[in-house]
Protein backbone atom coordinates (compact mmCIF):
# COMPACT_ATOMS: atom_id res chain seq x y z
CA UNK A 1 0.00 0.00 0.00
CA UNK A 2 1.21 3.58 -0.92
CA UNK A 3 1.11 4.52 2.59
CA UNK A 4 3.80 1.96 3.98
CA UNK A 5 6.16 3.21 0.87
CA UNK A 6 5.83 6.67 2.76
CA UNK A 7 5.90 5.66 5.94
CA UNK A 8 9.32 3.69 5.23
CA UNK A 9 10.94 6.80 3.34
CA UNK A 10 10.11 9.24 6.71
CA UNK A 11 11.62 6.62 9.28
CA UNK A 12 14.54 6.31 6.80
CA UNK A 13 14.44 10.44 6.32
CA UNK A 14 13.75 10.85 9.99
CA UNK A 15 17.33 8.94 10.91
CA UNK A 16 19.22 10.51 8.36
CA UNK A 17 18.87 13.92 9.96
CA UNK A 18 20.07 15.08 12.80
CA UNK A 19 16.93 16.06 14.43
CA UNK A 20 15.62 13.03 15.61
CA UNK A 21 18.76 12.02 17.21
CA UNK A 22 18.47 15.72 18.91
CA UNK A 23 15.59 14.69 19.94
CA UNK A 24 15.67 11.77 21.51
CA UNK A 25 18.62 12.96 23.34
CA UNK A 26 16.69 16.31 24.73
CA UNK A 27 14.15 13.71 25.53
CA UNK A 28 15.84 11.30 27.92
CA UNK A 29 18.20 13.95 29.26
CA UNK A 30 14.81 16.08 30.29
CA UNK A 31 13.10 13.48 31.41
CA UNK A 32 15.66 11.65 32.83
CA UNK A 33 16.02 14.69 34.76
CA UNK A 34 12.51 14.99 35.88
CA UNK A 35 12.06 11.60 36.93
CA UNK A 36 15.28 12.43 39.17
CA UNK A 37 13.66 14.71 41.10
CA UNK A 38 10.58 13.61 41.72
CA UNK A 39 12.26 10.11 43.31
CA UNK A 40 14.25 12.26 45.21
CA UNK A 41 11.43 14.05 46.30
CA UNK A 42 9.28 11.30 47.42
CA UNK A 43 12.60 9.84 49.11
CA UNK A 44 12.92 12.72 51.17
CA UNK A 45 9.34 12.58 51.66
CA UNK A 46 9.32 8.93 53.01
CA UNK A 47 11.97 9.58 55.10
CA UNK A 48 9.99 12.05 56.72
CA UNK A 49 6.88 9.49 56.71
CA UNK A 50 8.71 6.85 58.74
CA UNK A 51 8.56 8.92 61.45
CA UNK A 52 5.44 10.18 61.16
CA UNK A 53 3.11 7.14 60.50
CA UNK A 54 -0.48 9.01 59.77
CA UNK A 55 1.21 10.44 56.97
CA UNK A 56 2.74 7.43 55.64
CA UNK A 57 -0.80 6.03 54.11
CA UNK A 58 -1.16 8.54 51.47
CA UNK A 59 1.73 7.84 49.58
CA UNK A 60 2.64 5.17 47.62
CA UNK A 61 4.80 4.96 44.35
CA UNK A 62 2.12 4.84 41.55
CA UNK A 63 0.77 8.13 42.96
CA UNK A 64 4.20 10.00 44.18
CA UNK A 65 6.48 8.95 41.02
CA UNK A 66 4.88 7.40 37.80
CA UNK A 67 1.90 9.94 37.89
CA UNK A 68 3.00 13.66 38.25
CA UNK A 69 6.20 12.05 35.57
CA UNK A 70 3.59 11.37 33.45
CA UNK A 71 2.67 14.70 33.77
CA UNK A 72 5.73 16.14 33.43
CA UNK A 73 6.42 14.36 30.01
CA UNK A 74 2.83 15.91 28.75
CA UNK A 75 5.12 19.06 29.01
CA UNK A 76 7.90 18.05 27.58
CA UNK A 77 6.04 17.00 24.34
CA UNK A 78 4.15 20.01 24.06
CA UNK A 79 8.15 21.40 23.44
CA UNK A 80 9.38 18.49 21.43
CA UNK A 81 6.61 17.27 19.06
CA UNK A 82 7.17 20.78 16.95
CA UNK A 83 10.14 19.59 16.37
CA UNK A 84 9.53 16.15 14.85
CA UNK A 85 6.57 17.87 12.66
CA UNK A 86 8.09 20.95 11.42
CA UNK A 87 9.96 19.62 8.70
CA UNK A 88 7.10 16.98 7.72
CA UNK A 89 5.54 18.76 4.83
CA UNK A 90 7.55 22.15 5.13
CA UNK A 91 10.65 20.71 3.89
CA UNK A 92 9.27 18.89 1.40
CA UNK A 93 7.55 21.97 -0.16
CA UNK A 94 10.97 23.60 0.52
CA UNK A 95 12.89 21.31 -1.56
CA UNK A 96 10.36 20.82 -4.12
CA UNK A 97 9.83 16.73 -3.76
CA UNK A 98 6.16 17.56 -2.23
CA UNK A 99 5.66 18.18 -6.00
CA UNK A 100 6.79 14.88 -7.16
CA UNK A 101 5.28 12.80 -4.71
CA UNK A 102 2.15 14.67 -5.33
CA UNK A 103 2.11 13.06 -8.70
CA UNK A 104 2.96 9.55 -8.16
CA UNK A 105 -0.48 7.18 -7.99
CA UNK A 106 -1.22 8.00 -4.27
CA UNK A 107 -3.62 9.43 -2.94
CA UNK A 108 -3.26 12.47 -0.44
CA UNK A 109 -4.58 10.55 2.15
CA UNK A 110 -2.54 7.86 1.82
CA UNK A 111 0.65 10.18 1.81
CA UNK A 112 -0.49 11.54 4.77
CA UNK A 113 -1.60 8.40 6.96
CA UNK A 114 2.03 7.54 6.26
CA UNK A 115 3.64 10.46 7.29
CA UNK A 116 1.59 10.72 10.75
CA UNK A 117 2.37 7.03 10.97
CA UNK A 118 6.07 7.85 10.79
CA UNK A 119 5.48 10.47 13.11
CA UNK A 120 3.28 8.01 15.81
CA UNK A 121 5.83 5.23 15.58
CA UNK A 122 9.03 7.69 16.45
CA UNK A 123 6.76 9.10 19.01
CA UNK A 124 5.97 5.28 20.47
CA UNK A 125 10.20 4.71 20.45
CA UNK A 126 10.95 8.45 22.40
CA UNK A 127 8.10 6.86 24.89
CA UNK A 128 9.25 3.45 25.35
CA UNK A 129 12.20 4.83 26.33
CA UNK A 130 10.60 5.98 29.99
CA UNK A 131 9.99 2.61 30.32
CA UNK A 132 13.21 1.83 31.61
CA UNK A 133 12.44 4.09 34.74
CA UNK A 134 9.35 2.79 35.22
CA UNK A 135 11.11 -0.95 35.56
CA UNK A 136 13.42 0.51 37.62
CA UNK A 137 10.93 1.33 40.05
CA UNK A 138 9.35 -2.17 39.95
CA UNK A 139 12.94 -3.70 41.49
CA UNK A 140 12.38 -1.92 44.86
CA UNK A 141 8.16 -1.19 45.07
CA UNK A 142 4.77 -2.14 44.12
CA UNK A 143 3.53 -0.86 41.61
CA UNK A 144 0.08 -0.34 40.17
CA UNK A 145 -0.28 -1.63 36.58
CA UNK A 146 -3.12 -0.44 35.56
CA UNK A 147 -2.75 3.62 36.40
CA UNK A 148 0.52 2.73 34.59
CA UNK A 149 -1.32 1.47 31.37
CA UNK A 150 -3.63 3.88 31.03
CA UNK A 151 -1.30 6.48 31.79
CA UNK A 152 0.88 5.52 28.88
CA UNK A 153 -2.24 5.72 26.64
CA UNK A 154 -2.88 8.76 27.83
CA UNK A 155 0.50 10.01 26.72
CA UNK A 156 0.31 8.40 23.51
CA UNK A 157 -3.23 9.58 22.47
CA UNK A 158 -1.93 13.45 23.74
CA UNK A 159 1.25 12.64 21.35
CA UNK A 160 -1.21 11.52 18.66
CA UNK A 161 -2.77 14.74 19.27
CA UNK A 162 -0.12 17.06 19.06
CA UNK A 163 1.42 15.63 16.28
CA UNK A 164 -1.56 16.34 14.28
CA UNK A 165 -1.33 19.37 14.93
CA UNK A 166 1.81 19.45 13.99
CA UNK A 167 1.62 18.05 10.45
CA UNK A 168 -1.38 20.75 10.00
CA UNK A 169 1.28 23.78 10.75
CA UNK A 170 3.55 21.86 8.63
CA UNK A 171 1.47 21.80 5.57
CA UNK A 172 0.84 25.44 5.74
CA UNK A 173 4.45 26.79 5.13
CA UNK A 174 7.49 26.54 3.56
CA UNK A 175 9.43 27.40 6.21
CA UNK A 176 10.42 24.69 9.15
CA UNK A 177 11.16 27.97 11.91
CA UNK A 178 7.34 29.38 10.99
CA UNK A 179 5.75 25.79 11.16
CA UNK A 180 6.93 24.75 14.36
CA UNK A 181 6.57 28.00 16.02
CA UNK A 182 2.98 27.44 15.56
CA UNK A 183 2.47 24.32 16.17
CA UNK A 184 4.11 25.28 19.94
CA UNK A 185 2.19 28.28 20.06
CA UNK A 186 -1.09 26.39 19.34
CA UNK A 187 0.12 23.55 21.36
CA UNK A 188 0.18 25.79 24.26
CA UNK A 189 -2.83 27.70 23.93
CA UNK A 190 -3.98 24.12 24.25
CA UNK A 191 -2.36 23.79 27.22
CA UNK A 192 -3.11 26.53 29.10
CA UNK A 193 -6.55 27.41 28.38
CA UNK A 194 -7.36 25.04 30.73
CA UNK A 195 -6.12 27.74 33.20
CA UNK A 196 -9.50 29.47 32.64
CA UNK A 197 -10.99 26.83 34.42
CA UNK A 198 -9.69 27.64 37.19
CA UNK A 199 -10.47 31.68 36.66
CA UNK A 200 -14.21 31.08 35.34
CA UNK A 201 -17.56 29.63 37.14
CA UNK A 202 -19.51 26.92 36.76
CA UNK A 203 -20.34 25.66 33.10
CA UNK A 204 -17.49 27.65 31.54
CA UNK A 205 -15.25 26.78 34.27
CA UNK A 206 -16.14 22.81 33.01
CA UNK A 207 -16.14 24.12 29.58
CA UNK A 208 -12.51 25.28 29.52
CA UNK A 209 -11.17 22.40 31.63
CA UNK A 210 -13.03 20.03 28.98
CA UNK A 211 -11.01 21.91 26.24
CA UNK A 212 -7.28 21.68 27.94
CA UNK A 213 -5.62 19.28 26.67
CA UNK A 214 -3.70 18.26 29.92
CA UNK A 215 -6.97 17.44 31.72
CA UNK A 216 -7.26 15.05 30.11
CA UNK A 217 -3.77 13.38 30.51
CA UNK A 218 -4.29 13.93 34.41
CA UNK A 219 -7.58 11.72 33.89
CA UNK A 220 -5.49 9.04 32.64
CA UNK A 221 -2.34 9.30 34.82
CA UNK A 222 -5.05 8.60 37.82
CA UNK A 223 -6.06 5.84 35.87
CA UNK A 224 -9.31 6.50 35.01
CA UNK A 225 -10.24 5.28 31.46
CA UNK A 226 -13.21 7.45 30.36
CA UNK A 227 -14.72 7.81 26.64
CA UNK A 228 -14.91 11.31 26.48
CA UNK A 229 -10.79 11.28 27.32
CA UNK A 230 -10.69 9.22 24.80
CA UNK A 231 -13.27 10.65 22.47
CA UNK A 232 -11.24 14.32 23.01
CA UNK A 233 -8.01 12.61 21.71
CA UNK A 234 -9.30 11.07 19.09
CA UNK A 235 -11.60 13.60 17.89
CA UNK A 236 -8.60 16.54 18.17
CA UNK A 237 -6.45 14.55 16.06
CA UNK A 238 -8.82 13.27 13.31
CA UNK A 239 -9.91 17.02 13.14
CA UNK A 240 -6.05 18.29 12.28
CA UNK A 241 -5.25 15.56 10.32
CA UNK A 242 -8.30 16.17 7.93
CA UNK A 243 -7.63 19.87 7.83
CA UNK A 244 -4.21 19.02 6.82
CA UNK A 245 -5.74 16.99 3.86
CA UNK A 246 -7.94 20.14 2.71
CA UNK A 247 -4.69 22.20 3.21
CA UNK A 248 -2.93 19.64 0.74
CA UNK A 249 -5.91 20.30 -1.73
CA UNK A 250 -5.92 24.08 -1.46
CA UNK A 251 -1.97 24.15 -1.92
CA UNK A 252 -2.26 21.94 -4.91
CA UNK A 253 -4.90 24.38 -6.71
CA UNK A 254 -2.94 27.61 -5.99
CA UNK A 255 0.14 26.37 -7.18
CA UNK B 1 -1.79 9.54 -25.83
CA UNK B 2 -2.07 13.31 -25.18
CA UNK B 3 -5.20 15.54 -25.44
CA UNK B 4 -5.60 18.94 -24.66
CA UNK B 5 -8.71 21.06 -24.95
CA UNK B 6 -8.76 24.92 -23.90
CA UNK B 7 -6.50 24.11 -21.01
CA UNK B 8 -6.67 27.28 -18.71
CA UNK B 9 -4.75 28.06 -15.35
CA UNK B 10 -4.99 31.15 -13.98
CA UNK B 11 -3.55 32.27 -10.48
CA UNK B 12 -4.73 34.70 -9.05
CA UNK B 13 -5.12 37.61 -11.67
CA UNK B 14 -2.24 35.91 -13.44
CA UNK B 15 -2.66 34.23 -16.64
CA UNK B 16 -0.29 31.36 -16.43
CA UNK B 17 -1.76 29.07 -19.28
CA UNK B 18 -4.85 30.21 -21.69
CA UNK B 19 -6.92 28.28 -23.71
CA UNK B 20 -3.97 25.50 -24.99
CA UNK B 21 -5.32 22.95 -27.35
CA UNK B 22 -2.91 20.57 -28.75
CA UNK B 23 -2.39 16.67 -29.54
CA UNK B 24 0.22 14.10 -28.77
CA UNK B 25 0.36 10.70 -30.32
CA UNK B 26 1.56 7.46 -29.37
CA UNK B 27 5.39 7.09 -29.79
CA UNK B 28 6.17 11.01 -30.29
CA UNK B 29 8.86 13.10 -28.80
CA UNK B 30 7.72 16.58 -28.52
CA UNK B 31 9.39 19.82 -27.54
CA UNK B 32 7.65 22.36 -25.66
CA UNK B 33 9.51 25.71 -26.15
CA UNK B 34 9.25 28.89 -24.84
CA UNK B 35 11.20 30.95 -22.92
CA UNK B 36 10.90 31.70 -19.16
CA UNK B 37 7.80 32.64 -17.69
CA UNK B 38 5.56 31.19 -20.79
CA UNK B 39 3.57 28.72 -19.12
CA UNK B 40 5.67 25.46 -19.83
CA UNK B 41 6.16 24.37 -16.32
CA UNK B 42 2.14 25.03 -15.63
CA UNK B 43 1.18 22.88 -18.35
CA UNK B 44 3.65 19.99 -17.25
CA UNK B 45 1.79 20.06 -13.81
CA UNK B 46 -1.24 20.39 -15.10
CA UNK B 47 -0.78 17.15 -17.39
CA UNK B 48 0.98 15.59 -14.61
CA UNK B 49 -1.80 15.61 -12.13
CA UNK B 50 0.11 17.81 -9.58
CA UNK B 51 -2.50 20.57 -9.87
CA UNK B 52 -6.15 20.89 -11.61
CA UNK B 53 -6.87 23.59 -14.44
CA UNK B 54 -8.71 26.39 -14.03
CA UNK B 55 -10.57 25.59 -17.20
CA UNK B 56 -10.53 23.16 -20.17
CA UNK B 57 -9.82 19.56 -20.05
CA UNK B 58 -6.76 17.40 -20.96
CA UNK B 59 -6.20 13.31 -21.46
CA UNK B 60 -3.49 11.75 -21.01
CA UNK B 61 -3.00 8.02 -21.73
CA UNK B 62 -6.77 8.21 -22.19
CA UNK B 63 -7.57 8.98 -19.34
CA UNK B 64 -8.89 12.24 -17.49
CA UNK B 65 -6.88 14.42 -15.51
CA UNK B 66 -9.44 15.54 -13.87
CA UNK B 67 -11.94 12.78 -12.84
CA UNK B 68 -9.49 9.70 -13.18
CA UNK B 69 -6.35 11.50 -12.15
CA UNK B 70 -5.09 8.03 -9.75
CA UNK B 71 -4.99 6.69 -13.68
CA UNK B 72 -3.04 9.65 -15.11
CA UNK B 73 -0.33 8.91 -12.58
CA UNK B 74 -0.27 5.39 -12.92
CA UNK B 75 0.98 5.87 -17.00
CA UNK B 76 3.37 8.94 -16.67
CA UNK B 77 6.81 9.17 -15.54
CA UNK B 78 7.11 13.01 -14.26
CA UNK B 79 10.56 15.16 -13.51
CA UNK B 80 9.66 18.33 -12.49
CA UNK B 81 12.48 21.17 -13.28
CA UNK B 82 15.22 20.84 -10.90
CA UNK B 83 14.53 17.30 -10.30
CA UNK B 84 13.70 17.38 -6.66
CA UNK B 85 14.96 13.99 -5.09
CA UNK B 86 15.29 12.84 -1.08
CA UNK B 87 18.73 14.02 -0.64
CA UNK B 88 19.64 11.69 2.60
CA UNK B 89 19.08 8.37 0.86
CA UNK B 90 20.96 6.29 -1.13
CA UNK B 91 19.81 5.87 -5.29
CA UNK B 92 18.88 2.21 -4.72
CA UNK B 93 16.62 3.06 -1.42
CA UNK B 94 15.26 6.45 -2.96
CA UNK B 95 14.50 4.43 -6.39
CA UNK B 96 13.15 1.61 -4.41
CA UNK B 97 10.89 3.67 -2.20
CA UNK B 98 9.40 4.95 -5.59
CA UNK B 99 9.15 1.83 -6.96
CA UNK B 100 6.91 1.25 -3.97
CA UNK B 101 5.04 4.39 -4.26
CA UNK B 102 4.06 3.87 -8.08
CA UNK B 103 2.37 0.96 -7.27
CA UNK B 104 4.92 -2.20 -8.47
CA UNK B 105 4.59 -5.59 -6.98
CA UNK B 106 6.81 -6.83 -4.26
CA UNK B 107 8.38 -9.01 -6.77
CA UNK B 108 9.26 -7.03 -9.54
CA UNK B 109 10.32 -4.35 -7.33
CA UNK B 110 13.97 -5.30 -7.27
CA UNK B 111 14.26 -6.19 -10.94
CA UNK B 112 12.81 -2.81 -11.96
CA UNK B 113 15.21 -0.97 -10.04
CA UNK B 114 18.20 -2.83 -11.70
CA UNK B 115 16.86 -2.18 -14.95
CA UNK B 116 16.58 1.52 -14.28
CA UNK B 117 19.96 2.13 -12.72
CA UNK B 118 21.29 0.47 -15.91
CA UNK B 119 19.42 2.52 -18.65
CA UNK B 120 20.59 5.41 -16.76
CA UNK B 121 23.99 4.40 -16.49
CA UNK B 122 24.00 4.62 -12.67
CA UNK B 123 25.60 1.40 -12.06
CA UNK B 124 28.63 3.87 -9.92
CA UNK B 125 26.35 5.10 -8.09
CA UNK B 126 23.97 2.84 -6.26
CA UNK B 127 24.92 2.71 -2.99
CA UNK B 128 25.46 6.50 -2.78
CA UNK B 129 23.39 8.97 -0.84
CA UNK B 130 22.08 11.32 -3.45
CA UNK B 131 22.94 14.78 -1.48
CA UNK B 132 26.59 13.72 -2.39
CA UNK B 133 26.06 13.38 -6.23
CA UNK B 134 27.06 15.13 -8.75
CA UNK B 135 24.29 17.37 -10.67
CA UNK B 136 24.88 15.15 -13.51
CA UNK B 137 24.39 11.03 -11.29
CA UNK B 138 21.30 13.14 -9.94
CA UNK B 139 19.47 14.10 -13.00
CA UNK B 140 19.95 10.52 -14.40
CA UNK B 141 18.34 9.74 -10.89
CA UNK B 142 15.38 11.76 -12.04
CA UNK B 143 15.16 10.17 -15.09
CA UNK B 144 15.45 6.50 -13.55
CA UNK B 145 12.56 8.12 -11.15
CA UNK B 146 10.39 8.72 -13.62
CA UNK B 147 11.12 5.86 -16.10
CA UNK B 148 10.31 3.34 -13.14
CA UNK B 149 7.24 0.80 -13.96
CA UNK B 150 8.10 1.10 -17.47
CA UNK B 151 4.95 4.61 -17.93
CA UNK B 152 3.89 4.75 -21.21
CA UNK B 153 4.30 8.16 -21.22
CA UNK B 154 6.85 10.66 -19.99
CA UNK B 155 6.64 14.61 -18.49
CA UNK B 156 9.64 16.09 -18.08
CA UNK B 157 10.57 19.46 -17.16
CA UNK B 158 13.54 21.14 -19.04
CA UNK B 159 15.89 17.84 -18.22
CA UNK B 160 19.28 19.32 -19.49
CA UNK B 161 18.83 22.30 -17.42
CA UNK B 162 22.65 22.80 -15.66
CA UNK B 163 24.51 19.96 -17.24
CA UNK B 164 27.46 20.17 -18.83
CA UNK B 165 27.83 19.85 -22.54
CA UNK B 166 28.89 15.88 -21.95
CA UNK B 167 25.74 14.95 -19.76
CA UNK B 168 23.52 17.16 -22.12
CA UNK B 169 24.08 14.83 -25.31
CA UNK B 170 24.13 11.68 -22.80
CA UNK B 171 20.58 13.00 -21.62
CA UNK B 172 19.57 13.89 -24.78
CA UNK B 173 21.07 10.91 -27.08
CA UNK B 174 18.83 8.96 -24.25
CA UNK B 175 15.48 10.94 -24.94
CA UNK B 176 15.74 10.69 -28.45
CA UNK B 177 15.81 6.80 -28.24
CA UNK B 178 12.43 6.84 -26.60
CA UNK B 179 11.53 7.63 -30.24
CA UNK B 180 8.53 5.27 -31.37
CA UNK B 181 8.63 3.05 -27.56
CA UNK B 182 7.42 5.99 -25.51
CA UNK B 183 5.65 9.03 -25.69
CA UNK B 184 7.55 11.97 -24.54
CA UNK B 185 6.46 15.57 -24.09
CA UNK B 186 9.73 17.83 -22.57
CA UNK B 187 9.86 21.94 -22.16
CA UNK B 188 12.80 23.37 -22.66
CA UNK B 189 14.47 26.83 -23.76
CA UNK B 190 17.51 25.66 -25.35
CA UNK B 191 16.71 25.67 -29.04
CA UNK B 192 19.17 23.15 -30.79
CA UNK B 193 17.98 21.33 -28.04
CA UNK B 194 14.86 20.77 -29.76
CA UNK B 195 15.49 20.10 -33.22
CA UNK B 196 18.13 17.15 -31.92
CA UNK B 197 15.81 15.53 -29.90
CA UNK B 198 12.38 16.01 -31.03
CA UNK B 199 9.98 15.24 -33.60
CA UNK B 200 7.54 18.27 -33.42
CA UNK B 201 7.73 21.55 -31.24
CA UNK B 202 5.19 23.55 -29.67
CA UNK B 203 6.46 26.82 -29.04
CA UNK B 204 4.06 28.63 -26.34
CA UNK B 205 4.39 32.31 -25.50
CA UNK B 206 2.90 34.22 -22.85
CA UNK B 207 0.96 31.44 -22.26
CA UNK B 208 -0.23 30.89 -25.69
CA UNK B 209 0.69 28.74 -28.50
CA UNK B 210 1.95 30.59 -31.09
CA UNK B 211 2.88 27.15 -33.41
CA UNK B 212 3.07 23.88 -34.00
CA UNK B 213 4.99 21.91 -36.29
CA UNK B 214 8.14 20.01 -37.38
CA UNK B 215 11.32 22.17 -36.92
CA UNK B 216 12.03 21.47 -40.70
CA UNK B 217 8.22 22.69 -41.33
CA UNK B 218 8.87 25.57 -39.74
CA UNK B 219 12.07 26.48 -41.47
CA UNK B 220 10.41 26.00 -44.47
CA UNK B 221 7.14 28.49 -43.50
CA UNK B 222 9.22 31.20 -42.04
CA UNK B 223 12.11 31.46 -44.88
CA UNK B 224 11.39 34.71 -46.88
CA UNK B 225 14.36 33.44 -48.80
CA UNK B 226 16.95 31.00 -49.51
CA UNK B 227 20.25 31.32 -48.63
CA UNK B 228 23.69 30.20 -50.19
CA UNK B 229 27.00 30.44 -48.73
CA UNK B 230 30.27 30.64 -51.20
CA UNK B 231 33.95 30.23 -50.05
CA UNK B 232 35.51 32.05 -53.39
CA UNK B 233 39.02 32.83 -54.20
CA UNK B 234 39.03 35.96 -55.88
CA UNK B 235 39.36 40.08 -55.78
CA UNK B 236 36.74 40.84 -53.10
CA UNK B 237 35.29 43.84 -54.95
CA UNK B 238 34.39 41.89 -58.38
CA UNK B 239 33.45 38.86 -56.95
CA UNK B 240 30.95 40.80 -55.12
CA UNK B 241 29.60 42.72 -57.98
CA UNK B 242 29.69 39.79 -60.73
CA UNK B 243 27.51 37.98 -58.05
CA UNK B 244 25.10 40.65 -57.88
CA UNK B 245 24.66 40.68 -61.45
CA UNK B 246 22.74 37.31 -61.51
CA UNK B 247 19.18 36.98 -61.61
CA UNK B 248 16.80 36.35 -58.77
CA UNK B 249 20.02 37.35 -55.86
CA UNK B 250 18.97 39.51 -53.78
CA UNK B 251 21.68 40.41 -51.40
CA UNK B 252 25.36 39.90 -51.70
CA UNK B 253 27.56 40.00 -48.16
CA UNK B 254 30.62 39.21 -47.64
CA UNK B 255 31.54 37.46 -44.57
CA UNK B 256 34.76 36.68 -43.39
CA UNK B 257 38.37 35.81 -44.63
CA UNK B 258 41.09 37.49 -45.39
CA UNK B 259 42.93 38.25 -48.78
CA UNK B 260 41.18 36.63 -52.00
CA UNK B 261 39.83 34.13 -50.01
CA UNK B 262 36.23 35.30 -48.40
CA UNK B 263 33.37 33.75 -47.67
CA UNK B 264 29.83 35.52 -49.29
CA UNK B 265 26.42 35.07 -48.03
CA UNK B 266 24.26 35.17 -50.88
CA UNK B 267 20.32 35.74 -50.52
CA UNK B 268 18.05 34.47 -53.24
CA UNK B 269 15.06 34.30 -54.30
CA UNK B 270 12.74 31.82 -52.43
CA UNK B 271 10.97 30.01 -55.29
CA UNK B 272 14.63 29.37 -57.09
CA UNK B 273 17.41 27.72 -56.82
CA UNK B 274 20.27 29.96 -58.01
CA UNK B 275 23.61 27.40 -57.18
CA UNK B 276 24.26 26.30 -60.61
CA UNK B 277 24.09 29.62 -61.58
CA UNK B 278 26.34 31.17 -59.17
CA UNK B 279 28.84 28.43 -59.38
CA UNK B 280 29.32 28.73 -63.15
CA UNK B 281 29.30 32.62 -62.84
CA UNK B 282 32.16 31.74 -60.41
CA UNK B 283 34.24 28.97 -62.53
CA UNK B 284 33.42 31.02 -65.58
CA UNK B 285 35.27 34.28 -64.08
CA UNK B 286 38.32 32.37 -63.69
CA UNK B 287 38.16 32.71 -59.34
CA UNK B 288 38.10 29.01 -57.02
CA UNK B 289 35.18 27.93 -55.44
CA UNK B 290 36.29 26.18 -52.34
CA UNK B 291 32.51 25.75 -51.03
CA UNK B 292 29.02 26.47 -52.01
CA UNK B 293 25.83 24.94 -49.85
CA UNK B 294 22.58 26.24 -48.64
CA UNK B 295 21.91 27.92 -45.32
CA UNK B 296 18.79 27.09 -43.37
CA UNK B 297 17.22 29.23 -41.11
CA UNK B 298 18.13 28.53 -37.88
CA UNK B 299 15.55 28.06 -34.95
CA UNK B 300 16.62 31.05 -33.29
CA UNK B 301 15.77 33.01 -35.81
CA UNK B 302 12.52 31.35 -36.36
CA UNK B 303 12.55 31.76 -32.36
CA UNK B 304 13.15 35.41 -32.11
CA UNK B 305 10.84 36.17 -35.18
CA UNK B 306 7.89 33.81 -33.83
CA UNK B 307 8.26 35.44 -30.08
CA UNK B 308 8.86 38.74 -31.12
CA UNK B 309 5.93 39.19 -33.16
CA UNK B 310 7.63 39.72 -36.44
CA UNK B 311 6.38 37.03 -38.13
CA UNK B 312 2.53 35.53 -37.81
CA UNK B 313 3.48 31.70 -39.06
CA UNK B 314 -0.92 30.94 -39.35
CA UNK B 315 -0.98 29.06 -36.76
CA UNK B 316 -2.67 25.34 -37.68
CA UNK B 317 -3.11 23.02 -34.77
CA UNK B 318 -2.29 19.45 -35.37
CA UNK B 319 -2.80 19.72 -39.31
CA UNK B 320 0.72 19.41 -39.88
CA UNK B 321 2.39 16.27 -37.74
Amino acid sequence: MGAIAVFKKEMRSYFASPIAYAVFTLFLVVSGYFFYTILIYLSLISVQAAMNPGFARGLNVTDGIVRPFFIDLGVVLLFLMPLLTMRVFAEERKQGTLELLLTYPLRDGEVLLGKFMAATTLYALLLSTTALYVLLLTLWSELELYPILTGYLGLLLLGMAFLSLGLFFSSLTENQIVAGAFAFGASLLLWIIGWGGTLAEGDWSALFRHLSIVEHLASFARGVLEMKDIVYYLGMTSFFLFATLKSLEIRRWKG
Amino acid sequence: MIEVEGLTKVYGNKTAIDNLTFTVQQGEVVGFLGPNGAGKTTTMRVLSCYMPPTSGTARVGGYDIRTQALEVRRRIGYMPEHVPLYTDLTVTQYLGFVAEAKGLSRLTRRQRVGEAIERCLLQDAQGRIIGKLSKGYRQRVGLAQALLGDPPILILDEPTIGLDPKQIIEIRSLIRDMQGERTVILSTHILPEVSMVCQRVIIINEGHIVAVDTPESLTRRLQRSTQVLLEIDGPPEQVTGRLREVAGVLQVVMKDGAGALRRYLVDTDKDRDLRQELARVVCSSGWGLLELRPVDLSLEDIFIRLVTEEEAVGHQPSAAS
